[in-house]
């Protein structure tokens, strides 16, 4: 369908009015100009239309053209998205590169994926069934990792009437027919969904599973779940990065979405460069076969910054509609709000707290809640999640700020990023006394069915020891340690050694950067094995001097860095020495 | 289109660094504005807002002279452009481009948008290559690396030219002799300060592998906005079109961003934090992001940016805003500087993002990591101690205590302070972080594996 074409009447940065636009919708997608660029209406007025466009705009003037689309933002959704590397609004990075060399240029533009490329489909509902949207029809071998399901687009509904046979078939070939009362619909393995509207699920489960994510002081202290969301707000140099590309890289979920969102571009290059070496605990496989980056670098243009977010989500719900445990990383949320932030500005809107447009906070809860367990679209009833992660940059660090307020109050786990604890490399430098986790007692069944019977016990001791020793330093700081009695000073030698060596990981290290769950445990359970036992020999008189000089504090301290495949000796025979060392000291006393 | 040829005489409004025109048609978005006023001087100025009948220009080298009556406005079609040659090298330029140095002007070999254009994320080769600065609390503990954007935090009163310039004269990828350039930006600093950075670079022979912008404290404000991005276009082509190793010193930011701040009041456009306008991180990260290596190509582009914080406060938009964008900061203190202690760099609030992978066994040292690790601990906890000792004194301390206080204090005195012509290499750097651990209890270094310790732990 052809529309009429609009005319340009102001450009201001990223933002273009427009008039005779009578008839456009809001959303829809526009090409701007005599290069055509990406454009979005973000209101209308009469026949005017405001528009975001996507690429920088410098040489546009007023009498230029805009072209409508007749269709709302949309990502390209088939096999092919793995491993792949888009920009805001789902362009190919590297087909860009190829087009237009080392630096984006405007008015480029790309397929999503690849519409040439031979994919082999196995079909696997049969003719005469009747399918509704979510079904599985059938599957592609994506990627090693991958099996792609090859479902019914959501809103369609019917009997099965055609399908191919097994073969290989382009994203865009017909592979399927199904009627319904309305007519005859074809489907071809592409599909496109608007990136603004979530895609629809039967309903949401309360979360259960832990998302398992290698860190110590996440697993075991401030879990996340499947389907869970959480919010990390830090300061520069805290580590929201780092810990974020760390979740990409050991979180147990099948698929991961990684959306670096106004950061930096060489933090990109890094997770390029690095993910298809690093090889995925759980398969064997290397990390970039379960990934998808979306990279809108800080210099990117700030509409598709805004735009970002929307597709990793969107992206991420389609791996999820076909029963996958998606994890989608969203480094920085402060960054999509400030370009919202940006926008509304340029469109003279009355702003709110900070400058920031007063809807901040519906749409970070909207974005948010697209997460979640969920029973699937599809006549079976499957379940899958998608647990959001979302990095937030508070200026100054000062989390009274709109983004990490309004944030705070939607998502269920808080990870405290700590400058002083950065400024001591006390890495990752997540205050354990700031942070929480709502999802403690949705994870205990999991942890004491795979794990151990007491984890959650054991977790509430570290806990209590922990804040004890808060209380301590305080006293500490006026009369010094000397002044405290035996017992205390033993409680902040237990203290310090689950502070120092298990809160701290060295993702550095090519070991202690992962650590199974059952690791975690029996580090934990030593660590307060120790603390009774010094307790226990002070209270027979042994002094704390000797217990201060004690070896076995050494040979906990490298617990972490035993290969992930031979701990459970080697912890045995710590845990026998530290009896023997303690014993031995207690012996003496006696004697 | 415009039309080159028609001179606008329908200024509607002069306002700061704005000015409003009247009637024109086929104005765009960003292009170059030549505004002449009544006293017959050319200034350049660029379109900010293109309307039907209506643009509104930011004009540069400042609005003084300029009316309502007599300027006149053409505009030329074009986005703003640099002329770029390697004749450049060794020559002194203005914030509006143009030679100041009494050389004769550049014969361009190619013309460049000055706003560039971002790099592809894909395009982009991963920073790991070891620049040794000489400077032991840089390489040793917040290593720099080629293609790394790495900004000095300090503030008014301290030695950051002095440090600026002992790294642009020692900087060295250790084995390699390749073409290198330095490109200076000068925003608003002091004609003395561009005399010591001028001089400098003449003593070492830096000069003529050199190309400096400079916007002096009385130049126009809003040249600042431009002169960056001209150093960085400049850099840009010097570094992916010949090959060379470009390290950009900008200085100083702090003055940049107040330019910034002036236009977007003059635009009333609403304030973010402290009166910044609320794209400055936007703006910022368009500079900053033009470090990096790109895959294939033999040049790169290292940035140290210069910011003076106001009143030392981080948190301060300036500072806290270009933290988000670097790989990290060399934070000086005004506590070490007191001290006497050059270069008063405070090690704990420093960092290098590219570090963890710019190090180790073929980079620098199989125990850089570890090393660092432990410096960085060890120094905390004696510096910790120190704020106990005030309370409780001294004989409180336990032996193991006594010994992390001995510790930051020698730290300081023999590590972080170094001669402004000290130039030390990586071993160096290293040998004494062992010497100076080795005061320590050996169980103690706990952040150190066990096969280094055994190496390079030195023999009583």
């Amino acid at each position: 369908m052809e529309y009429e074409e609009g005319t340009i009447i102001r450009v201001a940065g990223p933002v273009v009015e427009a008039t005779n636009m009578k008839g456009a919708e809001i959303y829809e997608v526009v090409y701007v100009g005599k290069e055509g660029l990406i454009g979005e209406i973000i209101g209308l007025k009469g026949d005017r239309a405001t528009i975001q466009v996507y690429e920088e705009t410098s040489g546009i003037g007023p009498g230029e053209s805009v072209k409508r689309t007749g269709a709302p933002l949309s990502l390209t959704l088939g096999p092919g998205l793995i491993g792949q590397i888009y920009d805001g609004i789902q362009r190919p990075l590297p087909a860009i590169k190829d087009v237009a060399g080392d630096f984006i240029s405007r008015g480029v533009s790309a397929d999503p994926i690849d519409m040439d490329k031979k994919w082999h489909f196995v079909p696997v509902a049969s003719k005469g069934s009747k399918l509704t949207g979510g079904d599985v029809i059938g599957t592609v071998q994506e990627t090693e990792l991958i099996e792609h399901r090859v479902m019914v687009p959501p809103g369609i509904e019917g009997e099965l009437i055609e399908i191919v046979a097994e073969g290989d078939y382009t994203v865009k070939d017909t592979i399927a027919k199904v009627k319904s009362a309305e007519g005859e619909t074809e489907i071809a393995m592409l599909q496109k969904w608007p990136v603004r509207h979530g895609r629809p699920v039967k309903r949401f489960l309360p979360p259960e599973e832990p998302l398992i994510t290698g860190q110590r002081i996440l697993d075991t202290f401030f879990p996340i779940a499947k389907g869970g969301t959480a919010a990390i707000p830090g300061g520069f140099g805290t580590g929201k990065t780092v810990t974020q590309h760390q979740l990409a890289k050991w979180a147990d979920a099948d698929i991961v979405v990684y959306v670096g969102c106004g950061e930096r571009g060489n933090e990109m290059t890094e997770v390029l460069t690095e993910f298809p070496e690093l090889i995925d605990p759980r398969t064997g496989k290397p990390l970039m076969m379960r990934t998808i980056l979306i990279a809108n670098t800080s210099n990117m243009p700030v509409a598709a910054r805004e735009a970002s977010v929307y597709t990793g989500i969107t992206l991420a719900e389609y791996y999820r509609d076909m029963g996958y445990n998606v994890a989608l990383m969203a480094d920085s949320t402060s960054r999509w709000a400030e370009a919202m932030r940006e926008i509304s500005g340029r469109l003279e809107e009355m702003p709110g707290e900070e400058g920031y447009p007063a809807y901040l906070a519906s749409k970070l809860a909207a974005f948010y809640e697209r997460a979640g367990k969920a029973s699937i679209s599809g006549t079976e009833d499957r379940i899958s999640s998608i647990s959001v992660i979302g990095a937030v940059s508070p200026p100054g660090g000062d989390l009274s700020e709109p983004v990490t307020q309004n944030t705070l109050r939607i998502v269920k786990v808080f990870w405290a990023l700590d400058t002083a604890l950065k400024e001591r490399r006390h890495f990752p430098s997540i205050n354990w006394l700031r942070s929480y986790s709502l999802y403690l007692d949705d994870v205990k069944r999991w942890w004491s069915a795979n794990v151990a019977e007491d984890w959650f016990d054991l977790r509430k001791r570290a806990m209590a020891l922990l804040q004890k020793e808060a209380e301590l330093q305080e006293i500490v700081q006026l009369v010094g340690p000397d002044a405290l009695p035996p017992l205390e000073q033993a409680a902040l030698e237990g203290s310090r050694v689950i502070r120092e060596d298990f809160l701290q990981q060295n993702a550095f290290h090519e070991v202690d950067t992962y650590c199974p769950p059952k690791k975690q445990y029996l580090m934990l359970r030593i660590m307060l094995e120790f603390y009774d036992q010094i307790t226990d020999a002070i209270k027979k008189g042994v002094s704390i001097e000797k217990i201060r000089k004690l070896k076995s504090k050494t040979d906990i301290a490298r617990m972490a860095r035993v290969p992930n495949d031979e701990y459970e000796k080697a912890f045995a025979d710590i845990e026998m020495n530290m009896r023997k060392e303690i014993g031995s000291l207690v012996k003496e006393v006696k004697e | 289109m415009t039309d080159k040829s028609i001179e606008y005489r329908t200024v509607r409004e002069v306002s700061g660094p704005l000015l409003v025109v009247e009637g024109v048609h086929g104005v765009t978005y960003g292009e170059v504005v030549k505004i002449k006023g009544g006293d017959g001087r050319e200034r350049l100025g660029q379109v900010l807002e293109a309307r039907e009948g209506l643009a509104i220009l930011q004009v540069f080298e400042g609005t003084t002279g300029l009316d309502t009556k007599n300027t006149s406005v053409r505009f030329t079609g074009e986005t703003m452009k640099i002329a770029l040659s390697t004749d450049m090298l060794g020559r002194v330029f203005s914030g509006s481009g143009k030679p100041i140095d009494g050389g004769p002007e550049i014969i361009p070999e190619v013309r460049r948008d000055i706003n560039g254009a971002p790099i592809n994320p894909a395009a982009r080769e991963f920073p790991r290559e070891f620049i040794q600065t000489g400077i032991s609390t840089i390489d040793g503990m917040n290593t720099l690396v080629r293609g790394q954007k790495l900004p000095i935090f300090s503030a008014s009163g301290l030695p950051h030219n002095e440090l600026a310039a002992q790294i642009a004269r020692q900087a060295k990828v250790l084995g390699e002799k390749e073409e290198f350039a330095v490109v200076f930006v000068a925003m608003g600093i002091t004609a003395e300060e561009a005399n010591f950075f001028r001089r400098d670079f003449e003593r070492t022979g830096a000069l003529e592998r050199s190309v400096l912008f400079l916007n002096l404290a009385d130049d126009p404000a809003i040249e600042r906005i431009i002169i960056p991005r001209m150093g960085l276009t400049t850099a840009e082509y010097l570094a992916f079109e010949k090959g060379m190793h470009v390290l950009v010193i900008l200085t100083d930011m702090t003055n940049y961003c107040e330019a910034l701040r002036e236009i977007a009041a003059a635009r009333q456009e609403v304030p973010g934090r402290r009166g910044y306008p609320g794209y400055m991180y936007t703006d910022l990260a368009n500079l900053y992001e033009r470090a990096g290596r790109i895959y294939g190509k033999k040049g790169t582009i290292t940035q140290i940016p210069i910011l003076t914080m106001p009143d030392d406060d981080m948190t301060h938009p300036i500072p806290d805003l270009t933290g988000y964008i670097t790989e990290g900061q060399i934070v000086l203190s005004r506590e070490l500087h007191r001290k006497g202690i050059y270069p008063p760099v405070t090690v704990g609030a420093c960092l290098s993002r590219l570090m963890q992978q710019g190090i180790g066994a073929e980079r620098t040292r199989e125990d850089h990591a570890d090393v660092a690790s432990q410096l960085y601990s060890a120094y905390a906890e004696g510096n910790d101690l120190r704020n106990l000792v005030a309370v409780v004194g001294e004989e409180a301390l336990t032996e193991r205590d006594k010994a992390f206080l001995r510790f930051s204090d020698i730290f300081e005195e023999r590590f972080v302070a170094q001669g402004k012509d000290e130039d030390r290499s990586i071993d160096e750097t290293l040998d004494l972080a062992w010497e100076l651990l080795a005061t320590l209890p050996k169980e103690e270094l706990k952040r150190i594996r066990k096969e280094w310790l055994d190496k390079y732990y030195p023999k009583k």
